[in-house]
């Protein structure tokens, strides 16, 4: 509105050379508040471009206020073996060498010309089948290619979100049970909002012949997968790929924003972050959205947009809440903030205080009391029985059944140096908990033991029976030495 | 005139075949009957006669002396209507292999027409697809192995198992029939693969012929054998006839003369 004015001065005040100038000025402007057609098929494209394509936990950088174009496409498909966790391995089927796929991204109106390529040494042929099409398949019929040639086809991107692709050759649920799905991304003209983070998860299911943890190489196994009985629920692809040195990071005060997939084949997530609220969900990948969510349902074979700000420093553990996935068959990955501790926020431990629910109120136990508790005698059979209850009550959940611990997450018990190498040590680690980074059989770990609400005579019993099961030294552990390490304090 | 010669050449083969009393060692007797496809579904029984098969996939060598008697066949001389550019890659020339391949491993890369062309001059021809299931189903122990969960799972574990066309003829025990790795090295061609229209959208195979696909998504729970099948078939799907492909290769059949 404002620009008619100047340009009618300026028509006036000078010559002809700059009144083109001033011209163009006004159609840039005019451009610029004219906003794209309505109907997102009639958005022209101008130029062409290659598609930044990323491998996860990684996106490509945002579209921003780019035009619409024609998109190039390039992924090629690998069969290839890799690491589900330590000493198991799996032959993966990969959109691009990893799992998930390589990350699309593209904005409303972009005409993406899509090259699938099918390297020569595989196997099978396969095809794709990206929920962001509009048409038959949604690209399968047009990309079925056999190993040794490419198919390409194209496709407009219409609708705005986050969706899922995969590949639909027959049997189609293996060839997702393998691997083979990804996450493209459609922004809204303009682009998402900018935020400080961003990254790539995408959860999957995994069926092998042999249980969770038998080690080599894994063949896929059809029976469990019909079943629906998964072996492992992992994100990104494997055991630990979002743990210790490989979690997702940001600085306090950041805002995170996670581009959430589920390729299935078959389970639901429950996507939650322990100690965050999600400010913002783009529920099921859509324009809907919701705020201050706990855990968000991606649907198998569906998609969430999760958005929050980072307050306080500390590692945050994702997990799909439907919990033994998380804690027992992988599905659990580290988002580690590093900055300023924000006490009103979050203060840590205060207090621990005695709680007596029948009179006398609250007593607060002293630091070094020196209380001695009677503990009846027991023989080792008896402490190793009680330890062992204690164990599966209190232990179990992070150490594991065999004490084998959660590679990356929770260091193992069995054969544990860290362990075996000081009895004072582990008897402080129960009674008052360990936060920060330790070595274990090599491995480094870097998460949190709460303090574990047993008295002096559990303490002893269940590191009497962890010190005399799997390999480890075979100590005796009595209350008294518990009760010496407790008044050291 | 070239023409001529050629089929002079195959016929005289043919006529020393015969003269060798058709048997060669190579080849087994199959024993026909008819069976009830992988694919099946109610009573759609397939009728297969008795016909001979190569106890072996074709080998480089064997594959390498067809190209230097039949020179139309080397891989700067085909035409680029029988056979795609990746026709005889693993070669180093038109007519010794690249060091890294072995000869006694199978022959790969070869197009549908060059692998019906050196069974035709062998005298025998491509199996088609009815027969070459009937003689895949058998395990070491049985005909009809299919029901046997095992043996479904071992064909499932081959077709997950990546880099197989390296390995020599012959590694795996013989069948029921005396018939060695159809599951295990690499594919084989059929002279019929492509009779089976799927569109690649294995989806929606499942309306497209119903009585070859009941439903490659909606597969019976108790089926598990289909999966197996299902991935034969989508690979077939896949090809046309100028294809060649690292890991395809082929055996031959011939005909057991009526007395």
């Amino acid at each position: 509105m404002k620009t008619q004015p100047n340009f009618l001065r300026l028509y006036f005040n000078y010559k002809l050379a700059l009144l083109a100038l001033a011209f163009i000025t006004l159609t840039a402007c005019s451009n610029k508040e004219k906003s794209e057609p309505k109907d997102a098929e009639d958005i022209p494209v101008s130029r062409e471009m290659i598609a930044e394509l990323t491998a996860p936990p990684h996106v490509p950088t945002p579209v921003g206020r780019r035009k619409a174009k024609k998109l190039i496409v390039d992924m090629e498909i690998l069969e290839e073996e890799g690491e589900m966790t330590n000493g198991v391995s799996y032959v993966y089927w990969t959109f691009g060498g990893s799992v998930p796929g390589s990350f699309i991204r593209t904005r409303v109106g972009d005409e993406v010309e899509f090259h699938l390529k099918n390297h020569p040494d595989n196997k099978l042929p396969h095809n794709i089948d990206l929920h962001a099409v509009n048409g038959p398949g949604g690209g399968a019929e047009s990309s079925f290619v056999a190993p040794g040639h490419e198919k390409v086809f194209s496709f407009k991107v219409l609708n705005p979100g986050l969706y899922v692709y995969h590949c639909a050759t027959a049997p189609v649920g293996m060839h997702i049970a393998n691997g083979m799905y990804g996450l493209i991304l459609v922004e809204p003209e303009g682009g998402l909002p900018l935020v400080d983070k961003e990254y790539y998860l995408m959860q999957g299911d995994f069926y092998t012949k042999g249980a969770h943890g038998e080690r080599g190489l894994q063949a896929f196994d059809m029976q469990k997968a019909i079943d629906e009985k998964a072996d492992y629920v992992v994100f990104n692809g494997k055991v630990g790929a979002l743990t210790g040195d490989n979690a997702i990071t940001a600085n306090v005060g950041e805002t995170v924003r996670l581009f959430l997939g589920n390729g299935g084949p078959n389970l639901v997530s429950s996507f939650h972050v322990i100690g965050e609220i999600f400010d913002k969900v783009h529920v099921e990948g859509g324009d809907l959205i919701n705020t201050n969510v706990q855990t968000t349902l991606i649907p198998a074979g569906g998609a969430a947009i999760v958005e929050f700000k980072v307050e306080v420093p500390g590692t945050f553990i994702m997990v799909d809440h439907s919990i033994f996935r998380a804690f027992n068959k992988g599905a659990l990955g580290m988002l580690k903030v590093e900055g300023e501790e924000n006490k009103k926020i979050y203060s840590g431990e205060l207090r621990d205080d005695i709680y007596l629910p029948e009179g006398g109120g609250i007593q607060t136990m002293p630091e070094g009391d020196n209380v001695v508790q009677e503990a009846p005698l027991q023989s080792l059979e008896e402490q190793l029985e009680r330890g062992k209850q204690a164990y599966m009550q209190t232990c179990f959940a992070c150490h594991q059944s065999e004490g084998q611990g959660i590679p990356s997450a929770f260091p193992p018990l069995a054969n544990s140096d860290y362990l075996n190498a000081d009895v004072d040590r582990a008897i402080g680690v129960v009674l008052n908990g360990l936060t920060g980074e330790i070595t274990v059989n090599g491995e480094t770990y870097n998460s949190v033991m709460t303090r574990q609400s047993l008295s002096p005579s559990e303490v002893a019993n269940v590191l009497t029976y962890v010190y005399n099961s799997w390999g480890n030294s075979k100590k005796v552990i009595t209350t008294a030495m518990v009760e010496k390490v407790r008044n050291q304090k | 005139m070239l023409k001529k010669t050629y089929i002079l050449l195959c016929m005289a083969f043919l006529l020393q075949l015969t003269a060798f009393g058709q048997v060669t060692t190579n080849m087994v007797h199959i024993r026909g009957g008819s069976y009830i496809p992988l694919y099946g579904r109610d009573s759609s029984m397939v009728e297969v006669d008795d016909f001979l098969m190569d106890k072996l996939p074709v080998t480089n060598r064997q594959y390498v002396d067809f190209v230097k008697q039949y020179p139309e066949w080397q891989r700067s001389k085909v035409k680029g209507l029988f056979a795609d550019q990746m026709y005889l890659r693993n070669w180093k020339n038109d007519t010794l292999l690249e060091d890294t391949e072995h000869l006694k491993s199978p022959i790969t890369y070869v197009s549908w027409f060059a692998a019906s062309k050196y069974c035709e001059c062998q005298g025998k021809r491509l199996p088609t697809v009815d027969e070459w299931e009937y003689v895949a189903m058998a395990d070491e122990e049985l005909a009809d192995a299919r029901v046997k969960k095992t043996y479904n799972e071992k064909i499932l574990s081959w077709y997950e198992a990546p880099k197989t066309s390296t390995y020599e003829v012959g590694r795996n025990p013989e069948n029921f029939w005396g018939v060695k790795d159809l599951h295990d090295l690499v594919w084989e061609w059929t002279s019929d693969f492509n009779s089976i229209l799927i569109t690649g959208e294995s989806r929606k195979d499942v309306d497209k012929d119903s009585s070859l696909f009941c439903g490659s998504a909606a597969v019976g729970v108790t089926d598990l054998m289909n999966y197996a099948a299902f991935m034969r078939y989508a690979f077939r799907g896949s090809i046309t006839a100028r294809y060649s492909i690292k890991n395809l290769g082929f055996r031959c059949v011939q005909d057991v003369p009526v007395e």
